[in-house]
């Protein structure tokens, strides 16, 4: 078998670019459905794991999957709007605990969540090193964000521009890295975490400039009256928040206006969740309540309907690959007439011809299995990313 | 060593018959058989080395009877006995020389590969001349390489008889000297019998016998 598994390489070797197809064949029929398997079961339990921790969300009405994706997984697709009033009307329900969070910004591709301390005790979030957030323009970084950026406490992150050609954009925040949490391996890990105040600063709704009643240059003034005074576009914004200035910093207007993106409401009990859901459901209302669950096992049951297309036409191209390459065996073997013609005239048994292409489907099937084997392996390693780029971002 | 006596055979089609009362060839003898295309040459050797058998008669090897041996038995006796020398060389491309040269080992149980057969191949091929190119791949190879590769091959095993079918045939005539020559020689030196089906009728003086088949065919004893 030795011989025939030698001269059969040999001949696969030497016929590179049909071995690579045959090869590349068997690949895809096999890879796919497994690949495929393997990402629908790592998002069902990625995805399904963490909206069942998630009781109800609240935010703009509107598409209640981009809202989950958004404030569950931190998916690209930023929801409209809401202010803080939706927050605080949870907490006047007395019905849930409210987690405000904004999430909008990013940091050299990574999310940043504006959100409260109750966040890391409702995700049981804890620090592998560092500090809590205690200050303005304070951030937390998530296992894999640091592991990524190779960044760590006391080292700096600045937060990315929305739109490169806004030139009256607001300055990218320099932030302070105070801590970095454990590995949990959900979305969290890809985080940076900031008070929702530090997001308000990214925004610009919230700055830090220099004392205006102090300064001596005339041309930074516009207006100013006794309670009053307004700057001019010369005055220097501070873009990092630092002990000495942090007192500079302050909201112009009411903070109940100001945006996030969603509220996670955490119910008292079984009974204040049904009572505060009930509390959405009117007509004018502005909000959406949903329940996290609901809205995965929807997205789900549609992705498995899908699924069960892609299967079957999955199953039709595989038959019809290996259809393919039975009668690549078959013309191959009328193309090698001659050769099997001689090696019989040399002595060779009938045998010996069907080993020897035994051999050649055998290390063709083999070669094929590996490079599949290798690359379920690699989309298992990368799953994570694989299944945050196809379902959530 | 060889004795054929009162064969018929017939291809199934029916269009071609050769008869042949009695032939044979002694052992170490180098036989040239000539005679016009169809006249029956290359079916001589193909019944010669039991790659077809005859309606009737018998064809002895030695000792052996050759139409009494199963199918298996026929090929294990072709692959230890006999070496075949092609016109168009037949070697496989995706092959270097050493592996063509040593391909008759790994297609058969008959023949055991060993370390010794191995060192044989490479003496083998410098004595044909293509020792510094037994890496080379066989598609590399000029016309005059490739026939001293396929007769390599076929003188590997230490056969008794070799038959080669025009083998000088597609070689330019300073090639055809020098293939014959060495085919001539290391038949000679191996010890073996060689009957070879050529057209080239200026090199008929350099054998011991030649046979026309032109006069052979009909029945004729020869």
């Amino acid at each position: 078998m030795k011989d025939h598994l030698y001269i059969a390489w040999k001949y696969l070797s030497y016929n590179k670019a049909k071995t690579a197809t045959l090869v590349g064949c068997i690949v895809l029929i096999a890879f796919m459905p497994l690949a495929l398997e393997l990402l629908l079961n790592e998002s069902e339990r990625q995805l399904i794991s963490r909206a069942v921790e998630t009781p109800l969300v609240i935010g703009a009405k509107g598409s209640s999957l981009d809202l989950i994706m958004n404030t569950l997984y931190f998916g690209d697709e930023v929801p409209e709007v809401i202010t803080m009033a939706a927050a605080d009307r949870v907490l006047e329900s007395d019905l849930a605990m409210p987690i405000p969070m904004y999430v909008r910004f990013t940091a050299r591709n990574h999310p940043i969540i504006g959100t409260t301390l109750d966040y890391f005790d409702f995700r049981n979030l804890t620090l592998a090193t560092g500090e809590p957030l205690t200050m303005l323009g304070d951030c937390i970084l998530g296992a894999t964000t640091a592991e990524d950026l190779e960044l760590g406490v006391g080292d700096y992150l600045v937060s990315s521009p929305e739109n490169l050609f806004d030139l009256a954009g607001t300055y990218p925040l320099k932030m302070k890295i105070v801590g970095v949490l454990k590995k949990s391996h959900t979305p969290d890990d890809i985080a940076v975490f900031v008070d929702l105040k530090t997001t308000w600063i990214i925004q610009g709704l919230m700055h830090g400039h220099q004392d205006l009643w102090k300064v001596e240059d005339p041309t930074l003034i516009l207006d100013q009256s006794d309670k009053n005074i307004t700057g001019s576009p010369k005055v220097y914004e501070y873009s990092e928040i630092t002990e000495k200035n942090i007192d500079q910093f302050h909201y112009h207007g009411d903070p109940l206006t100001a945006p996030i993106t969603a509220v996670i409401a955490i119910p008292f009990e079984e009974k204040s969740a049904t009572l505060l859901r009930g509390r959405y459901l009117s007509k004018d209302e502005i909000y959406q309540i949903v329940k996290p669950e609901e809205t995965i096992d929807t997205m789900f049951e549609n992705i498995f309907r899908i699924k069960n297309v892609l299967d079957a036409v999955i199953l039709v191209v595989s038959f019809g690959t290996i259809a393919a390459l039975i009668l690549v065996f078959a013309l191959s073997l009328r193309l090698r007439q001659r050769e099997i013609r001689t090696i019989f005239m040399i002595g060779c048994r009938q045998l010996t011809i069907v080993r020897l292409i035994a051999a050649e489907i055998s290390i063709v099937i083999f070669l094929g299995a590996f490079i599949c084997m290798v690359l379920l392996m690699v989309t298992g390693q990368y799953d994570h990313q694989l299944v945050r780029l196809l379902f959530i971002e | 060593m060889i004795k054929i006596s009162a064969l018929q055979f017939e291809y199934p089609s029916g269009e071609f018959r050769l008869n042949i009362l009695n032939f044979e060839v002694n052992r170490g003898e180098k036989v040239a058989v000539i005679g016009p295309s169809g006249s029956g040459k290359t079916t001589l050797l193909n019944l010669v080395a039991g790659i077809f058998l005859p309606q009737m008669g018998s064809i002895r090897f030695g000792d052996m009877e050759v139409t009494q041996l199963s199918d298996t038995a026929r090929r294990d006796f072709r692959i230890t006995n006999i070496g075949f020398v092609f016109q168009d060389f037949e070697l496989l491309d995706y092959l270097n020389v050493q592996d063509n040269i040593l391909h008759p080992y790994r297609i058969t149980s008959a023949l055991q590969l060993n370390r010794q057969v191995r060192d044989r191949a490479v003496a083998l091929a410098q004595e044909m001349g293509i020792g510094d190119k037994l890496r080379r791949q066989s598609t590399e190879l000029s016309h005059g390489e490739k026939q001293r590769t396929a007769i390599c091959r076929a003188l590997l095993p230490q056969p008794k008889l070799i038959l080669a079918d025009e083998a000088t045939g597609n070689l330019d005539p300073a090639n055809k000297i020098k293939i014959l020559d060495l085919l001539f020689r290391s038949t000679a030196t191996h010890d073996a019998t060689l009957l070879a089906v050529t057209h080239d009728h200026e090199l008929l003086k350099r054998f011991d016998r030649v046979i026309d088949f032109q006069t052979f065919q009909g029945g004729k004893s020869v």
